[in-house]
């Protein structure tokens, strides 16, 4: 019986979680797939919001401000790669250095500092990258980037080394009250009762709110799609750039990533259910678009192409309280851009303001939030790397040649919480398999130490849980 | 492990194995080889169909016993190897950066480098190729490790795109091991492979071709469940309702191989945005003295001989560096001219006694061709070939005499019919 029940193991649901284990309560987090971190977290631009994209008075606003303010700290206490890289809004025309005038007043109403309308020169200097045809923009130095799948595993991970349970391949498909708990229940067959649920399902959190009995959570799903450039290209810009929006939509980013890669995108299309599919049109917009933003982008070092799915509820807006039908029942819901900046904040107004004045918990005295480094090896001076692989050889063997990952640093991520258990779960842990070569030298060496860890055949071996086996079989 | 050699070869394949020996042969015997997989042999060790040495030993044999002749070559010469070893960065001064479980991180100095670290596949994420990113999508070349290495086969019914070497062995390898493979699909008019691999991989399994086609589409959720392909027109765009589908669980992307070079970068050496690799003499020196660059991190070879035969000039030229020191250069410009993509080498340097073999590729498919390396107006050497295809590499031979003639840029061309 535990006092709290996490459903979704997203960002969300990560940073609630741990905030949860600031204090003397049993909680635990089930996810439906293999592994935390695969639904909308996984695919995600990575920005730290300043804040004035989000209309005043809303809760979006409201905790986008607080969570760039808290991400910093937050980051750097779960060792987390975060950056203040700044952001611009680019304008191509006076109209939109108008629009630029009223993102900055609705930003400066939402609590953002700093910002202000640069003109042509500052920018170029800013930015030499930039398209001759950009007159200006909006320049927010609160702006940053951090690693969303980073943020979502460590926040899990140290929730879980404060105590925190972790079940995975835990789809929920029935929630009964029973009285003053709720028992939610698995299509596999496990159950798990607590005091009180905290729905932070993404695209699922509508079904999850009326399987316990509430309908008023609709949510709806808007895909996104990304091109990513080779980190040699990771000079190319340096600020996020964003577009002005005008009536014909909101363009794309262009941004490093806190790994220096290059990420272009997402578009933004209205889908029936959730579907990660990229298409021809989609990315042959993102292609059209960075050439207006940018002179000559350095498409040719593209590596990859991937979708992502917005979960936004019908109010336009999060929606962060209890269930007006269903006591006990918290929704986390409709959590779409700026989710990720929202996150640290929203965990701290759920465990705070919610959870914390229904059970009046005590404090976990020895909850400690602090997370290993998140450094990469080949991070480390040759001092440090040598003191490693003298206790431990295995960090003298690179298996992911691209991205320099050793064979230490894949054990790790398979043994430590939230422990990986498939392909795709080292590689957003270690960076394996997002260099170049896509996996093409280090996935079978990768597969290898998995199954040799997990104890499991090399065919039981998977990308992303079942149905998604590296191999099907053994040769003639 | 010393901390410094005379002779350090990064990467212990056919083209480091080669130039290792003939290092030694040539009078150097301070060589050390490092070589980041298990043992030596490179990507010879997955190709077991045969077809190597056909030119250079007269027999038929399959990869792993191509790589035996060089490997016990070293072993017979007791030329040092440190395997499980991946080198870090490379400074123009030869100054070697590696890591391995056993040392850490260390450094050593050498007198000269010879650059071996041959290729990797280009991947399904490069091309942009939309659709569903599930399992049973691989580069021709991994699911060949799967199955000729690790014992596994990758899936059962089989869509490949691209008709270079890898994408033909594989469609037949894939075929013995029980699969089926639907299609081969190339998005050029012609094959890239060895008209050989064309008769012996797919029309001797009925495997179809599809010339002018590409992948549009991948579908599955978890797993593979089919491809779209498209027939393009010429600019490569795929056409509108030409769209066929293939039910399937497994795509194979032989869609090119990149020259491994970050080392290369790293040390600041330039390479040529033709080839990829490095700019180089005929004595495969690059633009670092002291530095050499042969197999396919040089150039992408279609057939290991040729690997070796360059890969030896590399290893003599690096023996001849460390014995006699920093010669002094006369060089001249080699240019690729009409219908010619690359020549290596791209430069020459007139010093150096000997003839030399010009290496290099069409940019389409030709028939009656007139190949021609002149300087100027003057024409120093010609050849006839009937076909000549981008996928086969030619060669043409300058000799001493006419390259010590030659005052400026020597210009490979090839003409059609003539």
């Amino acid at each position: 019986m535990f006092d709290v029940i996490v459903i979704g193991g997203g960002v969300i649901g990560g940073t609630v979680l741990r905030e949860l284990t600031k204090y003397r309560l049993s909680v635990c987090l089930v996810e439906k797939e293999n592994d935390v971190c695969m639904g909308q977290s996984k695919a995600n631009s990575g920005i730290v919001h300043a804040g004035f994209d989000a209309a005043v008075g809303s809760l979006k606003a409201k905790f986008n401000v607080d969570g760039n303010k808290m991400m910093p700290a937050y980051a750097a206490e779960l060792g987390v790669k975060y950056l203040n890289n700044g952001s611009l809004v680019l304008a191509f025309s006076k109209e939109e250095m108008q629009t630029l005038q009223e993102l900055k007043a609705r930003g400066e109403s939402n609590g953002v500092p700093d910002l202000r309308v640069i003109d042509q020169a500052t920018l170029r200097e800013k930015e030499p990258n930039v398209s001759e045809n950009a007159v200006g923009a909006l320049y927010a130095p609160t702006g940053g980037i951090v690693c969303p799948y980073g943020l979502t595993i460590a926040a899990i991970g140290n929730a879980m080394d404060n105590g925190a349970e972790l079940f995975t391949d835990f789809e929920v498909n029935e929630i009964k009250k029973n009285g003053s708990s709720f028992a939610v229940k698995s299509a596999d067959g496990r159950e798990v009762e607590g005091t009180l649920v905290v729905n932070c399902a993404g695209l699922a959190s509508g079904k999850i709110a009326a399987l316990a009995g509430d309908n008023d959570v609709r949510i709806g799903a808007r895909k996104g799609e990304y091109i990513l450039l080779d980190r040699e290209s990771g000079n190319f810009v340096s600020h996020t750039l964003f577009c002005t929006p005008t009536k014909k939509g909101k363009g794309i980013l262009v941004t490093q990533t806190v790994d220096n890669n290059i990420l272009l995108g997402p578009t933004s299309e209205e889908m029936e259910k959730g579907n990660t599919d990229t298409s021809e049109t989609g990315l042959a917009f993102i292609i059209d678009k960075v050439r207006g933003m940018t002179k000559n982008p350095p498409l040719y070092n593209t590596i990859t192409s991937f979708a992502g799915v917005r979960a936004y509820s019908d109010k336009h807006d999060f929606i962060i309280e209890e269930s007006k039908t269903v006591k006990g029942l918290i929704h986390c819901a409709g959590i779409e851009s700026p989710g990720l900046t929202s996150a640290p904040a929203i965990a701290k107004y759920v465990a705070e303001e919610i959870v914390a004045k229904i059970l009046n918990p005590q404090k976990n005295e020895t909850f400690n939030g602090k997370r290993e480094k998140d450094y990469f090896f080949k991070d480390l001076s040759t001092e440090e790397k040598n003191v490693i692989i003298k206790k431990d050889p295995s960090y003298g063997k690179i298996v992911c040649r691209c991205e320099q990952i050793t064979e230490g640093e894949i054990v790790r991520a398979i043994r430590e919480n939230p422990p990986a258990k498939n392909i795709d779960a080292v590689k957003r842990r270690t960076r394996a398999g997002m260099g170049r070569c896509q996996g093409g030298f280090c996935q079978p060496h990768v597969a290898e130490l998995i199954a040799r860890e997990l104890g499991i055949p090399f065919e039981k071996v998977t990308k992303n849980g079942n149905g998604s086996e590296i191999v099907v079989g053994v040769s003639k | 492990m010393k901390n410094s050699y005379d002779i350090v070869v990064i990467g212990g394949g056919p083209a480091g194995l080669a130039a290792a020996i003939a290092a030694y042969d040539n009078g150097v015997k301070d060589v050390l080889i490092l070589e980041r997989e298990d043992g030596l042999g490179g990507i010879l060790n997955q190709c077991i169909h045969n077809g190597f040495g056909l030119t250079r030993f007269k027999e038929s044999l399959s990869g792993p016993e191509y790589a035996a002749r060089f490997i016990d070559g070293v072993k017979e010469r007791n030329i040092e190897v440190c395997t499980q070893t991946t080198v870090l960065s490379l400074t123009k001064e030869k100054t070697v950066t590696a890591i391995n479980a056993e040392n850490g991180v260390f450094t050593l100095q050498a007198k000269a480098v010879v650059l071996a670290m041959g290729c990797r596949e280009r991947s399904r994420g490069a091309l942009n190729v939309a659709g569903s990113r599930p399992s049973g999508i691989y580069s021709a070349g991994t699911a060949q490790k799967y199955v000729n290495i690790k014992g596994y086969i990758p899936g059962k019914s089989v869509v490949i795109l691209g008709s270079g070497d890898i994408g033909l062995i594989m469609a037949r390898r894939m075929t013995l091991e029980g699969a089926k493979v639907h299609a081969v699909c190339e998005i050029m008019p012609y094959s890239s492979g060895l008209k050989r691999n064309i008769a012996q991989c797919l029309d001797d399994f009925g495997i179809p071709l599809y010339l002018n086609h590409t992948i549009t589409k991948i579908e599955g959720e978890k797993r593979v469940t089919g491809v779209v392909v498209s027939r393009v027109d010429e600019n490569k765009k795929p056409i509108k309702g030409t769209e066929k589908h293939f039910d399937c669980d497994t795509v194979l992307f032989s869609v090119g191989l990149i020259p491994e070079n970050e080392l290369t970068k790293s040390a600041e050496i330039p390479l040529s945005p033709r080839t990829r690799g490095a700019v180089v003499y005929q004595n495969r020196e690059t633009e670092a003295r002291g530095v050499f660059a042969c197999g396919n991190v040089l150039q992408v070879h279609d057939l290991v001989d040729f690997v070796s035969e360059e890969s030896e000039l590399a290893g003599k030229a690096a023996a001849d560096f460390v014995q006699n020191g920093e010669s002094v250069r006369n060089e001249i410009e080699v240019v690729n001219g009409k219908n010619i993509g690359y020549v290596v080498p791209q430069r020459l340097d007139k010093n150096i006694k000997g003839n030399v073999k010009l290496f290099f590729r069409a940019t389409n498919a030709f028939r009656d061709c007139t190949i021609t390396a002149k300087c100027g107006n003057q024409i120093l050497m010609q050849r006839k070939k009937k076909i000549v295809v981008p996928g086969e590499m030619e060669t043409l031979i300058l000799t001493e005499t006419k390259l010590a003639e030659s005052n400026g840029t020597i210009e490979v061309e090839l003409e059609e019919g003539v």
